[in-house]
């Protein structure tokens, strides 16, 4: 396919490789954190740490927002979806979610609520159009690519006077985690890592520009690349980093010019700003309550607004224990370092959300690394089929 | 979940809605988002509405310095 077959060539990406090899000081390490699931996809995938000198790391991060929802807004879902009255519509990700006690959206379809899978806002207008006697709420996750989408779905709403559809928000932003992931002692405490510099989102950058990640890379004095999700992107991505690094510089650079601008889509962000505002304060799973990170609903349009057309509560989920992805989320582990890790946790059996989405962590690594990694201890039982 | 791809666009429709071709199929998806919708554009595709337009001379110089990095001649 155009633009995505010509960013493809292994050939191209072993010469890249080889150029960071040559460029890597070997007296130091490159711990690069890739922040986005599409990004950490596209590094399973390819298998390009198997192409990156042993000096030059990628830590994945926190990037893919069905891994960082928490258990207690699944658990809301679910409860909500219960009701006989209400029909939630969701995008598919977000179905096998662990809640607590491994329930999950599916099941709660199995035992008889009425949630439907939809690939688009578009979709779930469409539902509360046709069918007028139903509350058709909209789970609605994602960062700020999929904001904009659920923007235009509420303004679509009003415009059509749908009085039965209403919006479950759960978007977060890109920006608050990147901080936050250098800065809250919470996650200092809780493992300490290094980070030497962040390839950025592509497309979440598509929306919001390169503008935002400025002030970052001057406050923290980390190099920042925006980078498309092909692996010639990332591979050229991560040379751009190594640069930087070397020549201590710490700006934001832009690989992914063919999409991204440095103010990105005004658009999009008017659409977004007229429908929602920052919260103080949202929880993200293994990161905590981090402020001014997830958005809600302006409150002149409460009557579109799950949270309060339906009194919802949001209660303290419980984690699985054993499960390791909220260290996972900080990078401060790798998913083999689970226990559960291929051993009860598989991306049919999974026991938590960095298993569930394709660009959750776990689920990358089990996908396209476990051919590879050298067994680790606990996964000594694992049978590989 | 952000994982969008580029399509093209084949025909503009009214309401801010164009006909995307992705992989042969033909699909009808929201180009609300942006503006100055032609058709033969390229636009990036995310849970059905269209996110940016490709830049195809961007694209090009991009390719140009992957070329260039992998003989270590670019910046
Ligand atoms: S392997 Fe499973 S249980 Fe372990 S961290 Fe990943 S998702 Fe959680
Ligand atoms: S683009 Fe957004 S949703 Fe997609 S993987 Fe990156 S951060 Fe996650």
């Amino acid at each position: 396919m155009k633009y995505i077959d010509e960013y493809r060539d292994g050939r191209l990406a072993k010469l890249i490789a080889d150029r960071i090899a040559a460029l890597a000081d070997a007296a130091r390490s490159y711990c690069l954190m890739e922040f986005c699931g599409g990004h950490t996809h596209a590094i399973s995938r390819y298998g390009l740490e198997d192409l990156l000198p042993a000096n030059v790391r990628m830590i994945h991060g926190p990037g893919c927002p069905v891994c960082v929802l928490p258990i207690g807004r699944i658990d809301a879902a679910i409860a909500l979806a219960a009701r006989p009255e209400i029909t939630l519509c969701t995008y598919g990700d977000l179905m096998r979610v662990p809640g607590t006690n491994r329930s999950s959206l599916l099941e709660a379809k199995a035992a008889g609520a009425d949630v439907r899978v939809v690939y688009s806002t578009l979709d779930a207008l469409r539902v509360a159009e046709t069918e007028p006697e139903r509350e058709v709420v909209f789970f609605a996750i994602g960062f700020e690519t999929t904001t904009p989408p659920t923007a235009l779905a509420l303004k679509t709403a009003i415009a059509k006077g749908l009085g039965n559809f209403s919006v479950f928000c759960n978007h977060v932003v890109t920006p608050a985690a990147m901080h936050h992931i250098l800065e809250s002692p919470p996650v200092r405490k809780l493992g300490s890592i290094k980070i030497d510099g962040f390839i950025g989102p592509a497309h979440v950058s598509a929306v919001i520009g390169t503008k935002p990640y400025e002030l970052f890379a001057e406050k923290y004095c980390k190099p920042v690349v925006v980078a498309g999700f092909e692996p010639l992107d990332v591979v050229q991505a991560i040379l751009m980093l190594v640069r930087q690094i070397n020549d201590g510089r710490h700006v934001v650079e832009n690989q992914y010019i063919r999409a991204v601008t440095r103010h990105g889509n005004d658009k999009a962000q008017a659409e977004v700003a007229n429908f929602f505002e920052l919260r103080e304060s949202f929880e993200w799973r293994g990161l905590g309550e981090l402020p001014l990170s997830g958005l809600r609903l302006r409150p002149q349009y409460a009557a579109y607004d799950a949270e309060k057309r339906f009194s919802m509560m949001t209660p303290r989920g419980k984690d699985n224990p054993a499960c390791e992805c909220g260290a996972i989320l900080r990078g401060a582990k790798q998913p083999a370092e689970c226990k559960l890790f291929g051993a009860v946790c598989t991306p049919d059996t999974p026991m938590g959300s960095c298993m569930v989405s394709s660009e959750g962590a776990c689920a990358a690594q089990w996908i396209y690394g476990r051919f590879r990694e050298k067994a680790p201890q606990a996964n000594a039982t694992r049978v590989v089929t | 979940m952000c994982l969008a791809i580029p399509v093209k666009v084949t025909e503009v429709l009214p309401g801010d809605m164009a006909k995307v071709k992705l992989e042969g199929v033909l699909k009808v998806i929201s180009t609300a988002l942006i503006d100055d919708i032609r058709p033969g554009d390229y636009v990036i595709l995310h849970v059905g509405y269209a996110l940016t337009k490709i830049k195809p001379e961007e694209a090009q110089r991009t390719l140009t310095l992957i070329q260039e990095a992998s003989m270590g001649v670019a910046p």
